[in-house]
């Protein structure tokens, strides 16, 4: 099948390149006209989003006009920038350098590995049954002791979220729906683009409505009206691309809502895990975003979910 | 090109963000002086230099450490352009001669025009604090008095190497350059040294 002459693809890139000119278009009206100083910072600060957002949506399309590889090779390396990322916020030791080594440039490979030769079988329980008891043996074998249960939760939590919850996302692409064949790519896009459609959204509705703090104390930036209206239009968005998928107007809905959810669950949980290390970003990567992780979090708690529900009710 | 290649990958596994405060890369003849806690630090520093200054920068390191083996050895001379200086001494060299000599070699490689990237607490520390500065410093700032020193903060690279191992971890790391010191007229050895090792700690912080 050539990519480049998908219709649905075409469309839903379509799509996206114009959404993308006007928000370009709007965020420089609105640069223009802004005069105050601190409505300055954020209107930058929404142009550098916007510009990181040409460069991932190019980055992402072309991965995808590939073919499958290119998916699974760009999941991989997110996987391994956010590990890198996570890592650093891990109070590890030396003596942990072994466990980190293997997670690093063995058990990453090979979950994609795994990915890319649609082994279902292994794949979804290498990390949390093989990984998960090696990499506590490996570091008891290192013969230190001091805090062991933290280090080896923390290491083995962040291959859990960086890697096995992430390489979900390619697995889509080995998936087979009742009636439909393998439909590939399009299980794929709908997921990137509900996800990252609702963390745009909520901080769109936020910003424009937003006055009562969700979750204060782990992220301030969230509201009660960033929440509601995100995840309300991005489950429209979502029912509204139904045609690219295999799932009807209503379930392409239902499947939005649950990946909206799950993505604020994501987010809300990837801001607890900063606020315990004391730090505002994962990273600096992407100008205007932060690192991988700020982008990739809801990303991590959607993946599986739709994976194995897509799985479960569509499978066949 | 290899050694593009192995600056491209020490970017990867290091990930530095790299902080100009006191100072912009520009071309000018410099000394680098950093805090030592990894065999990785002057790969690091090295590739996070623009690649024109990359190429006149040459790292001091060890003899003994870098000529062990064939590889080394390589890396050390074609690639890093490395300036090797005997921490050991060898018949026929006193060991009270092995800092002249390191100074010589040194000041004779500023006046070929190069940079140099010195470790002047001599080896690697925990990666907690800096240890007091070795004496070549400050004889090669009395033999060049108009030379740019620069102080050099890296950041968690004893995470990423640390002693002892041999492959490094991916991690992220943070590289401050800070403004450029002098030797004065008049300053005391042991004053310099301390103002020089201040100077390098104050960048931990600085924001």
């Amino acid at each position: 099948m050539n990519l480049l002459h998908d219709l649905a693809l075409q469309r839903l890139f379509g799509g996206l390149i114009a959404l993308l000119v006007v928000a370009t278009v709007v965020g420089r009206l609105i640069e223009r006209r802004t005069r105050d100083e601190s409505a300055m910072a954020t209107v930058q600060n929404l142009n550098a989003r916007i510009n990181a957002w040409w460069v991932m949506s190019v980055v992402f399309a072309l991965a995808v006009v590939v073919g499958p590889i290119g998916s699974v090779v760009l999941f991989a390396l997110l996987s391994f920038l956010a590990l890198r990322e996570f890592i650093t916020l891990v109070p590890t030791r030396p003596s942990d350098h072994g466990a980190l080594l293997w997670s690093f440039f063995l058990i990453t490979p090979l979950q994609y590995l795994l990915v890319a030769v649609h082994w279902y079988g292994l794949f979804t329980i290498l990390i949390p049954v093989y990984v998960f008891l090696f990499l506590a043996l490996r570091i008891a074998i290192s013969g230190d002791t001091t805090h062991f249960l933290e280090r080896v939760s923390a290491i083995q939590w962040a291959l859990m979220i960086c890697v096995y919850s992430l390489s979900y996302a390619p697995a889509l692409l080995g998936l087979s729906i009742r009636g439909h064949g393998t439909p590939g790519p399009t299980l794929l896009l709908f997921l990137v683009i509900v996800v990252q459609g609702s963390d745009v959204l909520q901080y769109i509705f936020g910003k424009l409505f937003g006055r009562r703090k969700i979750a204060p104390l782990v992220s301030p930036s969230k509201t009660v009206e960033g929440f509601l209206g995100g995840i309300a239009a991005a489950t429209v968005l979502g029912a509204l691309i139904w045609w690219a998928t295999p799932f009807t107007f209503w379930q392409a809905g239902l499947q939005a809502l649950v990946v909206a959810l799950t993505g604020f669950g994501g987010g809300l949980v990837m801001s607890a895990v900063k606020r315990d290390r004391g730090v505002k970003d994962f990273g600096t990567i992407i100008a205007g975003h932060g690192g991988i992780l700020d982008r990739v979090d809801s990303l991590t708690f959607a993946a599986p979910i739709f994976f194995h529900i897509t799985r479960f009710f569509f499978g066949g | 090109m290899i050694a593009s290649i192995l600056a491209a990958a020490a970017q990867v596994i290091a990930g530095s963000t790299v902080r100009w405060l006191g100072c912009a890369p520009t071309a000018g003849q410099r000394v680098y002086i950093a805090n030592h806690s990894s065999h990785f630090d002057f790969i690091v520093l090295w590739s996070y230099l623009p690649p024109p200054l990359r190429r006149l920068t040459r790292p001091v390191a060890a003899r003994d450490y870098w000529e062990r083996d064939a590889v080394r050895r390589y890396l050390a001379t074609r690639v890093f352009n490395a300036l090797l200086i005997d921490r050991v001494a060898t018949p026929g060299t006193a060991a009270a001669g092995l800092g002249r000599q390191a100074v010589d070699q040194m000041v004779q490689s500023l006046d070929n025009r190069h940079s140099l990237i010195l470790f002047p607490e001599g080896t690697r520390g925990a990666g907690e604090d800096l240890a007091p500065f070795r004496s070549g410093l400050y004889h090669l700032c009395r033999t060049r008095p108009e030379i740019e020193v620069i102080p050099v903060y890296l950041e968690n690279l004893n995470r990423i190497l640390p002693k002892g191992h041999l492959l490094p971890v991916p991690m992220l790391s943070r590289i401050t350059f800070g403004a450029p010191l002098h030797l004065q007229p008049a300053e005391e050895k042991d004053a310099f040294l301390e103002r020089a090792r201040q100077a390098v700690r104050a960048l931990k912080e600085a924001a």
